[in-house]
């Protein structure tokens, strides 16, 4: 199987802190992924350097069948390149509709001039129609989003996120805050995007990770540890020591 | 009285303009002088340079009066009457040279000596002073022949007794090497004495060089072959090169009378206007004169008619030039003096620019200090609170006020300057307090607003100085032993008041390192700078530590007002003419860090110098390539000099 | 699905249009030239400048109110675009005037000797006798007005380009373009600068062949040509700000490392708004220096460009009417009170004369406006119209770095 994305040797340091150190990583064109590990693991940087955020210091971030390299690229050209990132907090633009928030994460020309040309059609209406229906905000389409609640903020997030149409989804503790009817819904959405796209979840939460029953990579002081079955993870000695040991 | 009334009039002996202006008093009686006179009558009256001499000491002899007349001779304000008696005349009226009476209604006809025997009479009395007793009226002898250097002075160091003071003895034996390097008639003796002070960088040495190498530039044939008769060649010119033009070798041939005149346009228009027959001018009809091509057609027709002198022509320019030879020439015809006079003139360039270093550096760090100190306390507020605060500037002017409060109350310009350093921090250091409870603490982490706000009151403060002050500039004075400068040489001098501004800006640095390093409060305040909602959670409260750096930073801006306002125009303005420059130092020097802002007014400082330093006399266009420059920094460091970095920088 | 045209989407723009135009027409009735002569000619030209800096501020809404970029800089291009069409005005002018006083000379002038007598009228004042190089195009009236938008656009497009790439924001920004407007000023202040040093430009008001028209009926005129300007710009800057365009801008102030994220290249968008934005403030200072009559480098000082700042926050910035409406009221309140035809106030002991506390009065007013009613004059409008801001948990922060965030408010 070729991969996707393809993160190999990677190292980063923040004031002499490293960060991320060495690391390696790899993941297929339709394939889910947890991403564990404890606090400063490294998880979120290793997030800001796949989508642009962070430059490492060496290392290598290759991208689809084509293998181009991340690193030359900013934020906007990877994210037009189709990686998709929902942070944990939640980020939508308060002050526009839901519609505003959807129509502008459509995918399309993002060219400042294609944008201002852009008119909205009757398959543009009914995409952010259908996309409001699957996140469950079909009523709340001419609210502003700074009136949603929390919950809804993050629904709303992953409708723009899919909106964007991405090939590779980086979900960050995509649970926290929700309650356990929304983490079941949750749950389903992410594996049933897995089975198109590649899905990377950076989950603290085990029972959750357990719950999407994929393969597991355990980061710890920014490289990986261990990597499989969530079973085989758990068993490995060192992570046993990682978790518990102190 | 027991110093002898000559005595100031011998200190400005040599001073011939000073002479001309400053009226002698009479002079006493003095029978040997008037015997002295009585024979040489004649000679006074039509002097000759060659047989003076005795006389003129025969004079100088007498006493003060003797050197009375003589300063009246030279300075051609001697007169005499038809009945033999010699008056010195002045604006304020006449006197006997003699007697020193005062005379009245007298005509008489003043005596115009010539410059040769003015020489003699001047280097007497030099001559007199140098060997005067009194090593004051010694040293004033040496200042007043440095002011106006002459041959007759050379001879007159030469034969003066040896000098027993030390210090004046250095200054002497200077003296004449100076002199004998304009003067000295011996090549030799002018080689040595330049190789003596080579290497000096006085104004005096340099000045001695520079008519030596004066140059002169001339045009001479290439043929034949030789050289110009006894012309010392500084250098040939070459036609076209940077600094000698096609022009300016056509306008020196044309000069010279090697070349007839080009025909200038305005020439050629004025001969075409005074030609008009019958609104033709040379056959070619006036409407079309508008045409360059059309004049030089009715030109050309008038010198085929011989009515008008021929110009020259582009092809005997091109020969005229090739036939010629460009030479800048010394003025000084002995080439071994002009060479080593070139050679010290180097080694003195060399040092001077080393000197010019120096001197620029000294400028630059009193430059940095006063940035320093005017970005200090906006370098507080912003990294703690990310807060820019427009007013700042207007702090700075409140502190400058509030030393010319203080100096209005105090008569005591150092005491008035004790009382309103922390004076003027507690007043600015109060206003800063009032400014955040008002205004700063409602619109926390909205750094854009705050800056309008504060921008609002820096408004109304500025016209509320101009209601209350008016709109003229109020002295801020320092006191007398702040005046003057300190100098090391001709090149290199540091005004007082500006060390003193570095000293403070010193001291300023300390107290804040002490005051973030060393105390509870710079602990606290450090912890809201990192992180505000951490440094709440362990009993800080970031409110109040806020106001009080806040207040530390308006506090640090009174006492720089003070400082500025003591070298600067107290004006309602004065804030605003310091707040860009601190903006820029804080923003390039990096937010959040004193040394940070210590390395951005370095920087600033130095480079507004060094840029200066290449056009002197556009500080305008210095300031905008500084400006310009710390765009394109800014590029390379966004985040300044010293940055914060992590990851809490990324946030 | 259909879309209403673009005016009925926005009702606003049509308030605004026929509002101006209504202005227009009885400014021009009650003129000197075309109507009853009510108003003076020189308040009609202080009219017209006034709808000319209206027009400024509607291009910094769109930069500060919209974009979320305080430019602090804005009036360097307003600045520029007047001397622009001033160089064309003052040797159009210059160059009748010399040519006329020429022709008494018994020999026709050359072309040549034209050029140097207008250069050495034009900078003799400042010892200089040579035509600078940046007025190659000075005689040519359709080049210096492609100057007009070309020049600040370019000064925009490099600076914006240099700024945003290194992704300076926020106040450092806003210092920035401080700095930039300072540079400018204290180039054009030095007399080899080639624009006359700190005698700027002068003598504008005279537009060159058109010698016969008194001032009044040219008052008019320019008041028409600057209400048409505003008006067709304004609805040029509403278009921009509609739709997805519009969209993406504000989402750039609220968010912009999200809207990065979502694949928008921001620093695109921020040079396009902000370029653009240089070029109509460049139209307004151009229509705006022909009827001050003279311009000069004090112009460019940073205040200037403060104010106008100060103008659209009090009228309402991210609304463009507000910043439209900031303009006008402010700048004519302050003309009116420091004019010196505002009544004194009198306190029981002091009189309070306006000329000496208008500018107190106005600097504490923008404390207090900030403070209490950060939407300005707009937000009265709004309140009026039913619009109201998401009924949000926290506090509203207002349109500036990452505002209207929830986690801000509580910090």
């Amino acid at each position: 199987m070729s991969a996707l994305l393809e993160v190999s040797g990677v190292s980063v340091s923040f004031d002499g802190f490293r960060a991320i150190n060495n690391l390696s990583f790899n993941i297929g064109a339709a394939e889910l992924r947890a991403v564990i590990g404890p606090n400063g693991a490294g998880k979120t940087t290793f997030m800001d350097i796949v989508t642009g955020k962070t430059r490492p210091d060496e290392g290598q971030v290759l991208w689809g069948a084509e293998s181009r390299s991340l690193l030359k690229m900013n934020e906007a050209q990877i994210a037009r390149a189709g990686i998709g990132r929902k942070f944990q907090r939640p980020t939508v633009f308060e002050d526009q509709s839901v519609t505003e928030n959807l129509t502008m994460a459509l995918k399309a020309n993002r060219n400042p001039f294609a944008v201002l040309g852009w008119k909205p059609s009757a398959a543009s209406g009914g995409r952010v129609a259908d996309l409001a229906a699957e996140v469950g905000l079909a009523d709340h389409l001419a609210r502003k989003a700074g009136e949603l609640s929390h919950g809804q903020k993050q629904w709303l997030e992953i409708g723009m996120l899919l909106a964007q149409e991405p090939r590779l989804l980086l979900v960050d503790e995509p649970a926290a805050g929700m309650t356990l009817a929304e983490r079941e819904q949750t749950t389903a959405l992410l594996v049933r995007l897995a089975q198109t796209r590649a899905v990377v979840v950076v989950e603290h939460d085990m029972d959750f990770v357990r719950r999407l029953n994929c393969k597991v990579t355990v980061l710890h002081q920014g490289s990986v540890l261990a990597e499989g079955s969530l079973d085989h993870v758990t068993r490995n000695p060192d992570v046993i020591e990682v978790y518990l040991g102190r | 009285m027991t110093r002898p009334r000559a005595l100031p009039r011998l200190l400005l002996a040599c001073l011939l303009a000073l002479i001309l202006t400053v009226p002698a008093p009479p002079a006493a009686a003095n029978p040997a002088l008037e015997a002295v006179l009585a024979e040489n009558l004649d000679q006074i009256e039509r002097p000759s340079r060659r047989t003076v001499e005795p006389l003129v000491a025969e004079i100088a002899a007498t006493g003060p009066e003797g050197l009375a007349l003589l300063r009246a001779w030279a300075g051609r304000s001697l007169g005499l009457t038809d009945d033999g008696r010699l008056l010195i005349v002045t604006a304020e009226g006449m006197a006997d040279a003699a007697t020193g009476q005062p005379v009245t209604g007298a005509d008489p006809a003043m005596l115009r000596p010539n410059s040769g025997v003015r020489g003699v009479i001047e280097s007497a009395l030099v001559a007199g002073a140098i060997a005067d007793p009194d090593p004051r009226r010694r040293a004033a002898a040496l200042d007043s022949i440095a002011r106006s250097a002459s041959a007759a002075h050379l001879e007159a160091l030469r034969n003066a007794p040896e000098e027993t003071l030390p210090a004046l003895a250095a200054r002497r034996e200077r003296l004449e090497k100076l002199l004998v390097i304009q003067f000295d008639d011996d090549p030799a003796a002018r080689v040595a004495a330049i190789q003596d002070l080579a290497g000096d960088v006085g104004l005096d040495f340099r000045a001695a060089l520079n008519p030596l190498l004066a140059t002169r530039r001339i045009a001479v044939p290439t043929e034949p072959d030789g050289q110009p008769q006894g012309a010392n060649i500084a250098r040939e010119l070459r036609i076209g090169s940077e600094d000698f033009p096609r022009e300016a070798a056509v306008a020196l041939m044309t000069s010279e009378g090697l070349l007839e005149p080009r025909l200038t346009p305005a020439q050629q228009r004025t001969t075409l206007a005074a030609h008009i027959v019958d609104g033709r001018v040379g056959g070619v009809p006036v409407a079309e004169l508008s045409d360059p091509e059309a004049r030089d057609r009715a030109y050309e027709a008038l010198e085929a008619a011989g009515a008008v002198p021929p110009a020259a022509t582009e092809a005997e320019v091109e020969a005229a030039l090739a036939a010629t030879r460009f030479l800048d020439v010394y003025a000084e015809a002995d080439s071994s003096v002009t060479d080593a006079a070139r050679a010290a003139q180097t080694r003195a360039q060399v040092r001077l620019a080393a000197m010019k270093g120096i001197d620029l550096g000294l400028d630059a760090l009193s430059l940095a200090s006063i940035y320093f100190l005017a970005a200090i306390g906006l370098a507080v507020t912003f990294g703690v609170m990310r807060v820019i605060n427009m007013a700042h500037g207007e702090f700075i002017m409140m502190g400058a006020y509030t030393g010319y409060v203080a100096q209005t109350m105090i008569a005591d310009r150092t005491l008035s300057l004790v009382v309103a350093l922390p004076l003027a921090f507690a007043v600015t250091f109060a206003a800063g307090i009032v400014l955040y409870r008002l205004v700063i603490r409602h619109l926390a982490h909205r750094p854009l607003e705050t800056l309008l706000a504060t921008f609002g009151v820096s408004i109304a403060l500025q016209q509320l100085a101009k209601n209350i002050f008016g709109t003229q500039a109020r002295p801020l004075t320092a006191p007398g032993w702040l005046e003057g400068a300190i100098t090391v040489n001709d090149v290199i001098s540091i005004s007082t008041i500006r060390v003193a501004i570095f000293v403070l800006a010193l001291l300023f640095l300390g107290l804040f390192l002490f005051i973030m390093k060393r105390t509870r409060l710079g602990l606290e305040v450090r912890a809201v700078t990192q992180n505000p909602g951490m440094a709440a959670s362990m009993g800080i409260n970031p409110d109040r530590i806020a106001m009080m750096t806040f207040g530390l930073g308006s506090g640090i801006a009174g006492i720089a007002g003070v400082a500025i306002g003591l070298f600067a125009q107290v004006t309602s303005e004065l804030g605003q003419q310091y707040i860009v420059q601190s903006f820029m130092t804080v923003v390039v020097g990096g937010v959040g860090n004193i040394w940070g802002t210590l390395a951005g007014a370095t920087l600033i400082g130095g480079l507004s110098k060094v840029i200066e330093s290449f056009n002197p006399a556009n500080t305008l266009a210095a300031q905008t390539f500084m400006i310009l420059f710390i765009v394109i920094f800014i590029q390379f460091r966004p985040r300044g000099i010293i940055p914060t970095r992590g990851r809490a920088a990324e946030a | 699905m259909t879309r209403k045209p673009f005016i009925l989407r926005n009702p606003s723009v049509l308030v605004v249009l026929a509002a101006l135009a209504v202005f227009t027409a009885a400014v021009t009735l009650l003129s000197q030239a075309y109507g009853t002569g009510a108003i003076p000619t020189s308040m009609v030209k202080v009219l017209g400048k006034t709808l000319c800096l209206a027009l400024a501020a509607v291009a910094m809404d769109l930069v500060w109110g919209y974009l979320g970029i305080l430019s602090l800089g804005q009036m360097a291009f307003f600045a520029l675009g007047g001397y622009m069409i001033g160089q064309w005005l003052m040797y159009a002018r210059t160059e009748t005037i010399v040519a006329a006083s020429l022709a008494n000379n018994p020999i026709p002038p050359t072309a040549q000797e034209l050029q140097e007598a207008v250069a050495n009228q034009i900078f003799g004042v400042v010892g200089s006798s040579d035509l600078p190089l940046v007025w190659s195009f000075a005689h040519s009236l359709t080049a210096q007005l492609v100057l007009v938008v070309a020049v600040p656009g370019l000064l925009a497009l490099v600076f914006g380009w240099l700024a945003f790439r290194s992704r300076v924001n926020g106040v450092y920004l806003s210092i920035l373009t401080q700095a930039m407007t300072l540079a400018l000023a204290l180039w054009l202040f030095q007399n080899d600068s080639g624009f006359r040093g700190n005698n700027g430009l002068s003598g504008l008001q005279n537009i060159p062949g058109l010698e016969g028209v008194s001032q009044a009926s040219l008052s008019v005129w320019f008041l028409w040509a600057s209400a048409a300007a505003l008006a067709a710009f304004y609805v040029l800057a509403a278009w921009l700000v509609s739709g997805k365009c519009g969209s993406v801008i504000r989402a750039i102030r609220d968010d912009e490392t999200r809207v990065r994220f979502l694949g928008y290249p921001v620093e695109g968008f921020k040079l396009v708004v902000f370029t653009l934005a240089a070029m109509i403030t460049a139209v307004a200072g151009a229509l705006y220096y022909p009827q001050a009559g003279i311009i000069n480098p004090a112009e460019l000082m940073p205040i200037a460009s403060i104010y106008l700042a100060v103008w659209v926050a009090i009228g309402g910035r991210g609304r463009l009417y507000g910043a439209m409406i900031g303009a006008i009221v402010v700048s004519l309140l302050s003309s009116w009170f420091t004019g010196g035809r505002a009544p004194d106030l009198h306190l029981p002991g002091y009189v309070v004369s306006w000329v000496d506390w208008w500018q107190v009065a106005l600097g504490l007013g923008f404390v207090l406006v900030t403070l209490f009613a950060p939407k300005g004059i707009a937000g009265v409008f709004d309140r009026l119209a039913g619009w109201r801001p998401p009924a949000r948990h926290g506090r509203d922060l207002g349109p500036d770095q990452g505002s209207l965030k929830e986690q801000e408010a509580r910090a």
